[in-house]
């Protein structure tokens, strides 16, 4: 299971393909004049907005039903297996179930906090006025991203404090640097042209980030948040050595008690709740792609 | 187009006053030893087209974007309409700019109607009133309201979307546009059409323009007036194309226009200006006989067939008959076909990759109006230069009494 480890899906700032294959419909010598225009409009009527879904319906619907098989499969294969007491102590719906609630919780308040800090300070960092103080931010934040994450956790709590919100902290410096540099980036990216074009119609600063840099920069930012939410649903394994609960204490549990079935259950749990919030994610890049990109 | 409340008017300016006036307006960047754009007068007249034209770096576009102050003058005043806005507020004042740009600028993620739709919310129209000015201005610049409102510039094609941004600038029909090499990006023929639509499309709404272009070419041929800029964008000449062309102020320009300033002279003169020549026509669904005998009585050797919306279907001459095929098979389609705004440069561009030696003049549903051929060509090449240098002699005269008289 290497997406315990903290060894996850890397930055996702690999941008979305720029599509921008020009459509030149009509550019006929000859018989373009006269109807000139309607000839024109005639050819390119057919193009539809999205040529080709990113995912087809296949892909949308493939993951969860191999993620649904995964767990059917532990399931059978725990319940074919003798317990004895130290691993049904673990291995029970009742454990499982709040170890998966408090993964759940530290993923997704680190993920928030992660948003809500990364997305305004990359609007910032990209603003003109900013420019001085951006490669000494984005410096920080690869410090966060480079340390790892086990010993981001444990110094936390050395210095400060074990339990969920020092957990928190630590996934919030871990991924800070994903989404960030994401937002930057899908900020950076936005054509020139189009920021000049939007000022030079008479659109305020505040209007041109508004309605044309961040619409246009979603597409990254989702790619960026997508790969935050990973990251943290597998380094959230970590936060058991703090005591702040989640899935990883299964995992750890079973290796300090020497117990296979309970190492397996916990990794595999793991493993299919980060697929599954990679694929929810996947979806959400998908909606939320503004239309006509 | 409706007039009240759009862009507004200040009313300042006395009839006869320049739309846009510059007065010792400079750009000097920080850093830099000599001034980008240095103590610029420039008076542009309403209602006409002003080329800015010069090589690359010579400071046009600069010049262009600090009349809506995309670029801040560091001194000096820009007089629009009128009104001093050399310290309004920069955002409003755009809003009563048109701006296109080479890009175009449509933005992927708004529908065509939400493009257009942009300024006049921002100027606060009603919803009611923001829809039918995005419908007029479609089929304005002749696309399909229907049809294009709803798609996204992705889903259009290179000419269409420079339709769209010309469109877009001209939403809350402002008196001045600002146009930064709009045609630059665009394959050559459709280039030439978008011109050709352009130029029609000032005749009805008479805007103040300024057109910035490094080619001097395109800025014979739409340019009611040429501002020639050499480096540091001082201006080498401020003239119509017909006196840049005939008189040049200096080697610069005498060596920025090039070379053939007769042939870019044909750059001037439109199809609609000379006398057409009539060719003998026939509806397509006539006889062999009848072509015959409409044969025999011309002197030019072949006669155009029509159809019933007379447009030029194909031409057929005395030997198309000899082989004794169909009508419809016989001849050849008509291939040299021009609009009345056509320059006579397309059209001789045209006639000379003909069959026939001569270009089909059509008018904007395609319909048959005439012909242009060589001779109407050369005629009309010989009577500009004839005026050209009238106007010359007048003006070197004119400067002649008034040195005496100021002696």
């Amino acid at each position: 299971m290497s997406l315990g480890g903290g060894e996850g899906p890397r930055m996702r700032t690999a941008l979305a393909p720029q599509e921008k294959e020009l459509v030149f419909a009509g550019a006929v010598p000859g018989q373009s004049l006269g109807k000139g225009l309607e000839d024109e409009g005639d050819a390119a009527e057919d193009i539809p907005v999205r040529r080709r879904r990113r995912f087809p319906l296949l892909g949308y619907a493939g993951m969860p039903v191999a993620l649904g098989l995964a767990a059917l499969l532990l399931y059978l294969w725990v319940q074919g297996r003798e317990l004895d007491s130290i691993e049904a102590r673990r291995v029970n719906a009742e454990v499982i179930r709040e170890a998966f609630v408090e993964h759940m919780k530290l993923s997704a308040v680190s993920t928030v906090i992660v948003i809500a800090l990364a997305v305004p300070l990359g609007v910032l960092l990209t603003r003109s006025f900013a420019r001085w103080v951006t490669p000494g931010v984005v410096a920080i934040a690869n410090i966060g991203q480079s340390v790892p994450s086990i010993g981001v956790i444990v110094l936390l709590a050395l210095a400060w404090d074990i339990g969920f919100w020092p957990a928190i902290v630590a996934l919030v410096a871990y991924t800070l640097l994903p989404v960030l540099r994401n937002t930057m980036v899908g900020l950076q990216q936005v054509d020139h042209s189009l920021i000049e074009a939007a000022r030079g119609m008479g659109m305020t600063k505040v209007a041109v980030l508004g309605r044309v840099e961040l619409p246009l920069a979603v597409p990254t930012i989702l790619a960026g948040v997508r790969t935050a939410l990973v990251i943290n649903v597998g380094t959230a394994t970590l936060a058991t050595f703090t005591a702040a609960g989640g899935l990883g204490d299964i995992v750890s549990g079973g290796i300090s008690t020497s117990r296979d079935t309970t190492i397996i259950t916990g990794a595999v749990l793991t493993g299919i709740l980060a697929l599954s919030i990679d694929w929810l994610a996947g979806v959400a890049e998908d909606l939320l792609r503004p239309k006509g990109l | 187009m409706t007039d009240t409340d759009t862009a507004p008017s200040s009313g300042h300016r006395r009839p006869g006053d320049p739309m846009i006036r510059l007065e010792r307006v400079s750009k000097q960047y920080p850093g830099q030893a000599s001034p980008a754009v240095h103590e610029i007068d420039l008076d542009i007249p309403d209602g006409e087209i002003v080329m800015f034209v010069g090589p690359s770096g010579c400071g046009k576009t600069t010049l262009m974007k600090m009349i809506n102050r995309l670029i801040e003058p560091s001194s000096g005043r820009i007089i629009l309409d009128g009104e001093d806005v050399t310290s309004v507020n920069p955002d409003q004042l755009r809003r009563r700019i048109g701006y296109v740009i080479q890009q175009i600028g449509l933005f992927p993620h708004m529908t065509i109607a939400q493009n257009i739709a942009l300024v006049p919310k921002m100027v606060g129209w009603d919803k009611g009133r923001v829809e039918a000015r995005v419908d007029e201005l479609l089929e304005l610049v002749g696309l399909d309201a229907a049809m294009f409102r709803a798609r996204y510039p992705k889903q259009l094609s290179g000419g269409q979307r420079q339709r769209i941004g010309v469109a877009r600038a001209l939403a809350v029909d402002p008196p001045v546009m600002l146009m930064d090499e709009p045609f630059g990006a665009i394959d050559p023929i459709t280039r030439e059409r978008l011109q050709n639509e352009f130029l029609r499309l000032q005749q009805d709404i008479r805007k103040t323009i300024v057109f910035v272009t490094h080619d001097i070419d395109e800025a014979l041929k739409m340019g009611d007036r040429i501002v020639i800029l050499e480096e540091g964008s001082h201006i080498a000449q401020y003239d119509t194309p017909e006196h840049i062309l005939s008189n040049p102020a200096n080697d610069y320009v005498a060596d920025f226009i090039g070379q053939g300033a007769s042939l870019k002279r044909l750059n001037l003169a439109r199809v609609r200006d000379v006398e057409l020549m009539q060719w003998p026509t026939l509806a397509a669904t006539s006889s062999r006989d009848e072509v015959a005998s409409a044969l025999q009585a011309s002197e030019l050797g072949s006669v155009l067939l029509l159809d019933d919306e007379r447009r030029p279907v194909q031409w057929v001459d005395a030997r198309d008959l000899d082989r004794g095929v169909a009508l419809e098979e016989a001849g050849l389609g008509p291939d040299a076909i021009v609009q009345l705004q056509a320059t006579l440069q397309d059209a001789l561009d045209e006639m000379l990759s003909s069959s026939h030696g001569v270009a089909v003049v059509v008018d904007g549903d395609g319909a048959y109006l005439g012909a242009v051929d060589f001779a109407t060509v050369a005629t009309a090449v010989s009577a500009m230069r004839r005026e050209a240098r009238d106007d010359a002699v007048a003006a070197a005269g004119q400067l002649a009494s008034g040195d005496e008289a100021r002696v």
